[in-house]
């Protein structure tokens, strides 16, 4: 056990040591927070809303996460294989899964770094009034699985392919689906064509459905049942899809 | 320490390997040779369990390398094919990763950087990034990260591709040196590194083994094999040839040079005769009796030669012709 922890740990320092040795790294961090402080104060109506809450801050997550989530997640596997270090990896005395959860794990550690760093906002918006710091609380745990999802989706199609804009690609449209379920409009349509069934079951896929129970300041078991599960079965598609490629 | 029996790998309709099995001991050098797509790097692969063979099996110290990969392949250290290794690294911190994946940690992680990075000449390179080396310096790197755990079995993918004189001089001498207590397996197109380093070949094509015995063994199936290089002073090419096709032994003349009043020839034994080239080297001397003798010269056979008539059997045909 104590084996497996320390492959895990090795492999998600490599892949963060790896990360910040590009400017990548930094250069997301800064667009993250350009898009999330222009986005809850100059569109979300932040000021305008006139209430103390972070919903203007929050609303903009999923659309965020949608470029970019996968823009960290689309080099995890496909520059493994395009450089070839994928055969120095797998022959090393680790197994597949440890390789996947130590990218995985380094890669959701760098996504929650950046979304710890929106704590200024938060500051913000307890100078400015008295807000529900539990519902605050609350939404951020959902933020970090939604994000957490996303990279489980980008993580595997950046296994299919060693085209790294493919991979990108690839896994925007997957989690494009996963949120427009969520849509109204999209609840509307399926009313309208007489299969009410159809746009639950859309809804109840979404990513969006999900978030808002924690946006509401509600934590369901089954919230945080859909996300784990939507990750689990994500990396353990990527699991089989390396083992694809090996079998030739 | 590692067994290998009856390995196969197809791709698609390939067969990229066909029915491979041979084994290698502590204390052996295995050299595997073959020509271009012969199936070497493939059979690497399969062996390091980065591929799992269509058919057959492989085993390390013991350990099933399908049933349990694990054990197997701590015992392995790896040099792939062109030498991968992570861009967005040190040299140091690569050498690092390679160090904590085989569960070295604090000072015996420190101790085992030191050591590879002594044994590779990489002192120089240490804090540069993996991107900006050199390609000999690289594939010095991804050398170093395979034996970076001191294993039991080394596989190296033609570790000595790339590298100036010297370091395939130092390389082939470090092979040697680990092998008296290791077992390893190195593929190479240089065949003088057969000479240098190994203590067993293998010659595969087409992915089936094709020859397998010591350097001297190998050498022994050319047609060079007890052979002699006559010089002779003073007498025509086709008198020289024609006295000598008279000797029983002999089965072929060839005149490889007449200048300056020299004949240089080739003469060959007959096949069952290769053997006893003692015999074979004083009949021609014989025959040669009162010409003016410069050189008398017994060959050893040739592996070049072994090889292209082993690999190119056609070709080797043409040549001969
Ligand atoms: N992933 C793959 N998919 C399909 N064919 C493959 C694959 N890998 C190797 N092959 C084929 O298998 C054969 C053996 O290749 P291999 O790389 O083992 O040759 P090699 O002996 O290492 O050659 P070289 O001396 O050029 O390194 C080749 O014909 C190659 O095209
Ligand atoms: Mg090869």
């Amino acid at each position: 056990m104590s084996t497996t922890f320390g492959n895990i740990q090795a492999i998600a320092k490599r892949e963060l040591t790896g990360f910040f040795a590009s400017p990548v790294a930094y250069v997301f961090i800064v667009i993250f927070l350009l898009l999330c402080g222009a986005f809850t104060f100059l569109f979300g109506g932040f000021f305008e809303r006139d209430q103390a809450s972070l919903a203007a801050f929050f609303m903009w997550h999923p659309w965020f996460y949608l470029f970019l989530v996968p823009a960290v997640g689309m080099r995890l596997w496909s520059e493994e294989r395009r450089q070839g270090t994928i055969e120095l990896l797998l022959t090393m005395p680790i197994t597949s899964s440890q390789a996947i959860l130590g990218k995985f794990f380094a890669s959701w550690a760098f996504l929650l770094l950046a979304l710890a760093l929106t704590f200024p906002v938060w500051i913000t918006v307890n100078y400015l009034g008295s807000p529900d710091n539990g519902v605050i609380i609350c939404t951020y745990l959902g933020s970090a699985l939604m994000a957490g999802a996303y990279l489980s989706i980008a993580c595997m199609t950046s296994a299919m392919t060693r085209n790294q804009v493919v991979a990108f690609i690839v896994s925007v449209v997957i989690c494009l689906v996963l949120v427009l379920g969520g849509v109204p409009r999209v609840k509307e349509f399926f009313d309208a064509i007489n299969l009410p069934w159809l746009g639950s079951l859309a809804a109840g896929m979404s990513v969006m459905t999900h978030f808002d129970a924690f946006q509401r300041g509600v934590i369901d078991f089954r919230d945080l049942v859909f996300f784990g599960s939507l990750i689990g079965l994500a990396l353990f598609t990527t699991g089989v899809i390396l083992r694809s490629h090996r079998t030739g | 320490m590692i067994r290998v029996e009856n390995l196969t790998k197809l791709f698609g309709t390939k067969r990229a390997v066909d029915g491979i099995s041979f084994s290698v001991e502590r204390g052996e050098v295995l050299g595997f040779l073959g020509p271009n797509g012969a199936g070497k790097s493939t059979t690497m692969r399969m062996i390091t369990g980065f591929i799992p063979p269509t058919d057959g099996k492989v085993k390390v110290g013991g350990f099933d390398m399908v049933e349990n990969p694990i054990p197997a392949k701590r015992l392995i250290g790896y040099l792939p094919e062109n030498a991968p290794a992570y861009t967005d690294m040190t040299v140091s911190g690569f050498l690092g990763f390679a160090a904590e994946i085989r569960g070295l940690r604090g000072e015996a992680k420190k101790k085992a950087i030191h050591r590879a990075v002594e044994m590779c000449f990489l002192e120089n390179v240490l804090h540069q990034s993996v991107e900006t080396l050199s390609k000999g310096y690289r594939h010095r790197t991804c050398f170093a990260q395979s034996i970076i755990h001191d294993p039991d079995v080394l596989v190296l993918d033609e570790p000595t591709d790339g590298l100036d004189p010297n370091q395939k001089h130092e390389v082939r001498g470090l092979i040697k040196r680990m092998g008296e207590k290791k077992a390893i397996i190195f593929s190479t197109h240089i065949l003088e590194e057969v000479d240098a380093a190994c203590s067993r070949a293998i010659i595969i094509d087409r992915g089936k083994i094709v020859a397998n015995g010591t350097p001297q063994e190998l050498r022994k199936k050319s047609e060079w094999a007890g052979a002699v290089t006559l010089r002779v002073k003073g007498v025509a090419g086709a008198a020289v040839s024609s006295k000598l096709y008279q000797v029983p032994l002999v089965n072929r003349v060839t005149v490889v040079e007449e200048k300056d009043g020299r004949v240089t020839v080739s003469v060959f034994p007959k096949p069952s005769e290769a053997g006893a080239n003692g015999e074979f080297a004083r009949a021609v001397g014989e025959a040669a009796h009162g010409w003016h003798i410069e050189q008398l010269q017994i060959e050893e056979g040739r592996l070049d030669e072994v090889f292209r008539s082993i690999t190119m059997p056609d070709t080797a045909q043409e040549v001969k012709k």
